[in-house]
């Protein structure tokens, strides 16, 4: 098979084995939480799991337009709806966890830890940002929007992100290494956006509006013959 | 092996224990790693003898104490205590030891004498080297708390000595106070005339005072202490002001007020 120009059936397989693939870390909790494996306090571990898991696999979707620009490899854009739709399905087992098995859906407990907590907040945010996203993911929804505004919407996914570093961040007690090394690899993924996107702005500017004569300002070297 | 125990305290709680695997695998014990399993692999490069603790400060009979001496300085008491982690879980665990004042009364503290202030063992050897709490931990008490008869200066648990993760071979426990109040591995119990820094309350004073008794009316910063989950339980119970043992110490603190020394 072409690396570079996979067949639609590749294509349909290559989906096939990433979606396994990221169905093995689910299948690992679920078992552990059957066979009680989970450690002492099963409840906090799956709330873990799954919310470093929604952290991993955003940051993976986050990943595929540089993995794409650096490769070359433009079919990576076609994986990208289905990590998303998984990092969507992670945020939503662990929403559940925290309101259902933590807080057996006591609305006035989920609503004061909303309101009272910070990293909760920024957490609940986070998701409430990605329910528009995971509502428009079909192609349908695409045209419906027109790829414009789809597209604006969809950069709220930035904002996604941020907040659910943040999350990580504020409920750690000392050791911050862990939610460290997310906000290092976010901040890598959205610096070299930001990276391409000023190289681009200065390559249009600079066709736009050539150099006016006179108004040059660099060294100019004469070269003599000898 | 210990000395056998008397086994029937008048503070004993008769809750069910926590099963001993989840007391000996869900650990804060952030020198051998943050997470909650880690201490359980990295603590057993500990060793345990010889093993040495001063007591110091403003006392008159000042003591280097062998393990094995400290060991046998009273009898045995057997204490189930609960232990309510200031992470909002909790456990019943049956304790091995004998009143801190016994240890106090022995080395006579002086007049001057205001607080008791314990330092822990830290070997970067086989410990964590990053910084995430300012090592050694210390923790302290007032005078008062720590010759409280709650106050357990203990060396086992289960019936069985300390394992390693738990704090061995001599730690305190402080039933009515967050669990970090507790500190574990002790090598030197020093009283002061002045209130002594604390890891935790160095680390973040808005979150932890130097006190951190078991206050539900008293929320962390970044969440409720109203409820906890006791380890082995799936629903979240109330938490009881002081952990339960208000009877017993609410005296400590009259005309305290809580919020302000939480």
């Amino acid at each position: 098979m072409s690396l570079r120009a996979p067949t639609p059936l590749q294509l349909l397989a290559i989906k096939a084995l990433l979606l396994l693939l990221c169905l093995v870390p689910a299948g690992h909790l679920a078992a552990g939480w059957m066979h009680g494996t989970l450690g002492a306090n099963p409840i906090e571990a799956v709330q873990h799991a799954t919310g470093e898991w929604t952290l991993r696999m955003l940051l993976l979707t986050l990943a595929v337009t540089p993995l794409r620009r650096l490769s070359g490899l433009h079919w990576l854009l076609r994986l990208r709806r289905m990590l998303g739709l998984i990092t969507f399905a992670w945020a939503c087992g662990h929403l559940l966890t925290w309101a259902w098995l933590d807080l057996w859906l006591d609305w006035t407990a989920i609503a004061a830890d909303i309101l009272d907590r910070p990293y909760i907040t920024v957490g609940f945010a986070a998701f409430a940002l990605m329910l528009p996203l995971a509502l428009t993911s079909s192609t349908a929804a695409v045209r419906w929007l027109g790829g414009r505004r789809w597209q604006a919407l969809h950069r709220s996914v930035y904002g996604v992100a941020i907040l659910g570093v943040v999350h990580y961040w504020w409920l750690v007690k000392a050791d911050l290494l862990k939610p460290l090394l997310y906000a290092l690899v976010l901040a890598a993924l959205l610096g070299v956006r930001a990276w391409w996107r000023e190289q681009e702005r200065r390559r249009q500017l600079a066709a736009a509006a050539p150099p006016a004569p006179g108004r040059f300002k660099g060294k100019v070297i004469r070269i003599v013959p000898k | 092996t210990l000395p056998a125990a008397v086994r029937s305290s008048p503070y004993n709680s008769t809750e069910a224990h926590t099963d001993w695997a989840s007391a000996i695998s869900y650990n804060n014990f952030y020198e051998f790693g943050t997470s909650k399993d880690a201490p359980l692999r990295n603590a057993p490069q500990m060793a345990l003898r010889p093993w040495r603790v001063r007591v110091e400060g403003l006392v008159n009979k000042p003591r280097e104490f062998d393990i094995d001496d400290l060991l046998k300085l009273a009898a045995l008491e057997e204490r189930v205590y609960r232990l309510r982690c200031v992470e909002a879980w909790s456990m019943v665990i049956p304790w091995l030891g004998y009143p801190l004042a016994s240890l106090l009364k022995a080395v006579e503290p002086q007049g001057s004498a205001r607080y008791v202030e314990f330092v822990t063992h830290y070997d970067p050897a086989i410990m964590t080297r990053r910084p995430v709490l300012d090592w050694p931990y210390t923790e302290g008490l007032r005078l008062d708390e720590a010759l409280h008869p709650l106050t357990l200066l203990t060396f086992g648990m289960y019936g069985e000595v300390l394992p390693h993760q738990n704090g061995a071979p001599v730690r305190v426990v402080v039933p009515w106070k967050y669990g970090f109040k507790s500190a574990k591995s002790i090598v030197t119990i020093r009283l002061s005339e002045r209130q002594p820094a604390t890891a935790w309350n160095k680390s973040a004073p808005q979150e932890y005072g130097f006190y951190s008794n078991v206050n539900p009316q008293v929320r962390h910063p970044r969440w409720s202490q109203a409820s906890e989950r006791r380890i082995g339980e799936t629903r979240r119970r109330p938490t009881l002001m002081f952990n339960g043992y208000a009877d017993e110490v609410a005296g400590l603190y009259l005309g305290m007020d809580l919020q302000k020394n939480y």
